[in-house]
């Protein structure tokens, strides 16, 4: 039978603020447990939470980039379940008056269509601590844990089940992740766990109206494993479907090693989170002033960055799409092109070249390379002028990322101008010929192809400086003289 | 040895004493009386006298804190206190030591106040005789056959007894106001986000309400003026000017409108209680305020409300207490079982009986017919006290119905909660409410008056309430302890 596919998800993407949501301890990745924590965010009795405002204004910020109503009213909620993880065993969440609601994201799909998906609200609470275990967690004896994490702003955002395929869910997630990096929020880094998604997966008779029981999964850890999950799981539902089985309402966790997902809790023992308004905290009200101040700060989007791209420069629109990836990467690209403004050569460089070199999604790694956007247009000019070969400018952009050198003083330093004497590349090219009397046999019978290998030895003897064009030249001007004799 | 705040720093002004030798009186004092009365739980003897040390050298430099410098005090054991055992009178945070002072803590030794330790309580502030105390029994100084009130039981009866000068404690349905008047000191609940919450161990947070006991109305005006105020650690605290309660003390009730409300003269309530009640409001009238019959018609349903609201919060703000992090912890053979077993053990019958309270109403399916219902009725006996006060400038009414009963005659906890109908309504609304003593039964056990006003007029409040003591002797009256 044929099924479509309904598909919402939750993300859960970190704030980037200094500070964690309702106390004054760092946010920062990666310090020794407990250091960065207080008895505010420990749970300690007697503690208070205090709204972190920048945290709002990120919410905000992100719920303007949705294109959501974000609400003039809003307040938090405690969130019951017992966990050790969770210092209060409350957490505060938003549930009845959310941050911000009704809004979409405009995703393009790898067929060249774009859709766009509603996003049903946006809100605002506290990250979780983590739990460390002994050896495995089935044999390990006891647990520790470690509340750095605890109290760190966590913007949840909600899509409309309107997703139709695994595909596009990752397609949704990529471009989510882009517009959070891009405002700024979030540095959407999957696997430190910054930027974390569940999905809600049904499926439906084919044009059928009524949907089908939901199943909800959780552990995808990346884009590809988002898509991989997903794809399981529709194809375990399909199957189920087929059999005339019945699908379960529960929860699942995917499992990326064995490439499957299995049930971690039903309906039945679904937790009942006895949500009530936070009385620590009063209502927030937004001030509309303040809201559109941050509107008008909002930075160009990933979407919207593409299509000048394409427009601007004549890009094609995978080479848009690729360099505007992030934030980092579409600055560099456009400060390279302001010094240097050959646009395709200069996206050329950045896409084989520097995307080699750097993961182009991230922001951090893009701002703080060594090879500058200036200094990649300094190599392009020498290119351009006919100093160095592309093939030496390779070789000279390679030098650079290690050391950030300037690319003339490399050029200088190991003596890489590129030969241009045309008497001196004469004497080679006919040494060259001389050293192969079989290959001019092979060309005097018609294999012109073998004017190439003479190229290659030239080239080869110069140590790749020879200008190529002129020893091409060179090469065929002097194997007709031979053929005509 | 026995005397007010006010007298005592005026005597270290005038050089007669010193804090040092006030604070070793008050701490002998404790060693020799306090066997009988169970006031304290927690005795600092030596950070005491070490604060009083400091104190001794401002005065003989002649540059005190200012009115409270050197005044020796309790705190309620609901208070964190730096390195100082913090216990809310229960097994579960028996062995509990913060690593931060509250706000108030913070701001009394800023002024200059000595703590000289913890007292006793409700355990979590939940009961109204300090009976629920896992640790300890408190007694009522004037009849040590019978209980202080609560929850604030201890900071009453140290003060009543003159174990401590003046002392905090928190009021959530009255747990300031009826230990007052049982203990016959005066104590009041300021305007809820007045006083900072931060470091008071939550009971109820939208209804907890930290404030001060003292022999009169001015050491009560000059320990709020200490620790009132914003304080950025509490969202829900209010942003607003401070005045000097002590400066309008004097200025009498002659012009204010008292609003009798009807439904705190009910008919089961002590006849006693209500005689001395009716007379105090005739003192009142005698002084020059005019009185007005009100209604407050919601009160007969603000106690089931809060029966609602408050173990709602309960149960929410004591889940963290799960033998994980701090506290007690009673090992089980997996998580689930240690956390069971530890809050079994740590917490009392009260407590347990809340939480389960709490939880039920807050359940999927329950939630609006109670915490929304009670949310609704709470709006209502908000309005009750707007529209009186839209009429009069207070409202007059006894503090409790009864008067201090004996340790376990009352078994029911219904019966206990029935202590709290007069007080409950002011902590729903929010609204400031002090209880002055204004007479004793023939048997000698003290009674109430109770003075409401509105939000952020503690100073109309507290001066309706001098006026009062000034023209009576209830508050110059001290238990014969020996």
């Amino acid at each position: 039978m044929k099924y479509d596919v309904v598909i919402g998800l939750e993300v859960h993407a970190q704030l980037t603020t200094r500070t964690k949501m309702f106390c004054g301890c760092p946010t920062t990745f990666g310090a020794p447990p407990n250091t960065q924590t207080c008895p505010v965010c420990q749970g300690m009795p007697g503690t208070l939470p205090v709204i972190n405002r920048r945290a709002i204004e990120y919410g905000v910020r992100t719920a303007l980039a949705f294109e959501c109503r974000v609400n003039a009213g809003c307040r938090f909620a405690r969130k019951h379940y017992y966990y050790p993880d969770m210092p209060k065993n409350f957490q505060i969440s938003q549930y009845e008056e959310p941050l911000a609601e009704h809004g979409a994201l405009e995703i393009d799909l790898p067929d060249g269509h774009s859709r766009r998906i509603g996003i049903q609200r946006l809100h605002l609470e506290e990250d979780v601590g983590k739990l460390v275990h002994e050896g495995t967690l089935e044999t390990a004896q006891s647990s520790l844990v470690d509340f750095n994490r605890a109290g760190v702003p966590l913007m949840e955002t909600v899509s409309k089940p309107e997703i139709c395929s695994p595909e596009e869910a990752a397609a949704y997630l990529r471009a989510f992740r882009a517009v959070l990096v891009y405002l700024g929020v979030c540095d959407g880094n999957m696997e430190e766990g910054s930027l974390r998604c569940d999905a809600n997966v049904s499926l439906k008779p084919a044009g059928a109206t009524e949907l089908g029981t939901k199943v909800e999964i959780k552990n995808m850890n990346s884009f590809r494993n988002v898509q991989r999950a997903l794809e399981f799981e529709v194809k375990r539902q399909a199957e189920a479907l087929d059999r005339g089985e019945r699908i379960v309402q529960e929860t699942r966790l995917w499992d990326a090693d064995r490439g499957y997902t299995r049930s971690m809790r039903s309906k039945e023992f679904a937790h009942d989170y006895r949500y009530f308004p936070e009385p620590d905290l009063v209502p927030l009200k937004l001030d509309a002033t303040w809201i559109e101040q941050i509107r008008a700060a909002l930075p160009e989007l990933p979407r919207a960055r593409r299509r000048r791209f394409v427009a601007a420069y004549g890009l094609p629109p995978y080479d848009a799409a690729l360099l505007t990836q992030s934030r980092a990467l579409a600055e560099y690209y456009e400060a390279a092109v302001r010094e240097f403004p050959q646009p395709k050569l200069v996206s050329n460089w950045v896409m084989s070249e520097l995307l080699r070199e750097l993961p182009g999604d991230d922001e951090r790694a893009i701002e703080q390379a060594k090879m500058t956007p200036s200094r990649l247009a300094g190599l392009l000019r020498l290119i351009d002028d006919g100093t160095i070969s592309g093939k030496i400018a390779k070789a000279v952009f390679e030098t650079m990322v290690r050391t950030g050198e300037d690319a003339a003083a490399i050029v200088r330093r190991e003596g890489l101008t590129q030969m241009a004497d045309a008497g001196a590349l004469a004497a080679m090219v006919s040494s060259a010929i001389a050293a192969n009397p079989r290959a001019v046999e092979d060309y005097r019978k018609g294999n012109t192809a073998a004017a190439n290998a003479f190229v290659g030895q030239v080239m080869k003897a110069s140590g790749g400086r020879a200008n190529p064009a002129m020893v091409t030249k060179l090469v065929e001007t002097e194997l007709e003289k031979l053929t005509k004799r | 040895m026995h005397g007010t705040i006010h007298e005592l720093t005026a005597a270290y002004t005038r050089g007669e004493t010193t804090p040092s030798r006030a604070t070793d009186e008050y701490l002998a004092r404790i060693a020799k009386l306090d066997d009988k009365v169970g006031a304290y739980l927690t005795v600092t003897a030596e950070p005491a006298r070490a604060a009083a040390r400091a104190a001794d050298e401002r005065y003989r430099a002649g540059r005190p804190l200012g009115p409270i410098d050197g005044a020796p005090i309790a705190l309620k054991d609901v208070f964190c206190t730096k390195g100082v055992r913090t216990t809310c009178a229960s097994k579960i945070l028996e062995n509990f030591v913060p690593p931060y002072d509250a706000t108030v803590v913070d701001r009394l030794a800023k002024a200059g106040a000595i703590m000289l330790g913890k007292t006793n309580m409700d355990e979590f502030a939940m009961g109204s005789s300090t009976e629920h105390s896992a640790l300890k029994v408190t007694r009522n100084p004037w009849d040590l056959a019978r209980v202080p009130g609560g929850s604030s039981g201890g900071p009453a009866a140290a003060v009543a007894a003159g174990l401590a000068a003046g002392s905090l404690g928190t009021d959530t349905g009255g747990s300031i106001r009826q230990p007052a008047a049982f203990c016959g000191v005066v104590g009041l609940k300021p305007t809820y986000g007045r006083v900072s919450r931060f470091g008071l161990v939550a009971f109820a947070s939208s209804l907890d309400h930290p404030g001060p006991f003292g022999l009169d109305v001015l050491d009560t005006s000059l320990l709020l003026g200490a620790i009132a105020g914003r304080d950025p650690l509490d969202a829900t605290s209010i942003d607003a000017p401070v005045p000097d309660y002590a400066a309008g003390l004097e200025q009498g009730v002659r012009g204010l409108r008292l609003g009798v409300p009807d439904e705190y003269f009910t008919k089961g309530m002590d006849a006693e209680v209500e005689i001395a009640v009716r007379a105090a409001i005739d003192v009142l009238k005698g002084l020059g305020a005019t009185l007005e019959r009100v209604s407050l018609p919601a009160t007969p349903h603000a106690l089931a409300t809060y029966y609602v609201i408050a173990p709602a919060e309960a149960s929410s703000n004591l889940a963290r207490y799960d033998g994980v992090k701090y506290g007690l912890r009673v090992p089980g053979h997996d998580l689930i079982d240690m956390e069971s077993k530890t809050r079994a053990a740590g917490f009392g019958a009260e407590v347990r009986r809340r939480i389960m309270l709490g939880t039920y109403v807050l359940s999927a399916g329950y939630y609006d017919a109670y915490y929304g219902q009670a949310q609704k009725v709470r709006t209502l006996v908000r309005r009750d006290f707007d529209a009186a006060f839209g009429r009069v400038d207070l409202i007059v009414a006894p503090t409790t119905p009864n008067v201090p009963f004996k340790h376990g005659e009352k078994t029911d906890p219904v019966q206990m909660y029935l202590n709290d109908v007069f007080t409950i309504p002011a902590d729903m609304a929010g609204v400031p409410g002090v209880s002055v003593p204004c007479g004793f039964t023939k048997t000698g056990l003290p009674i109430g008056l109770q003075i409401i006003g509105r939000a952020l007029d503690e100073a109309t409040v507290l001066r309706a309430a001098r006026a009062y003591e000034r023209a009576t002797d209830w508050h110059t009256r001290r238990p014969a302890l020996s």
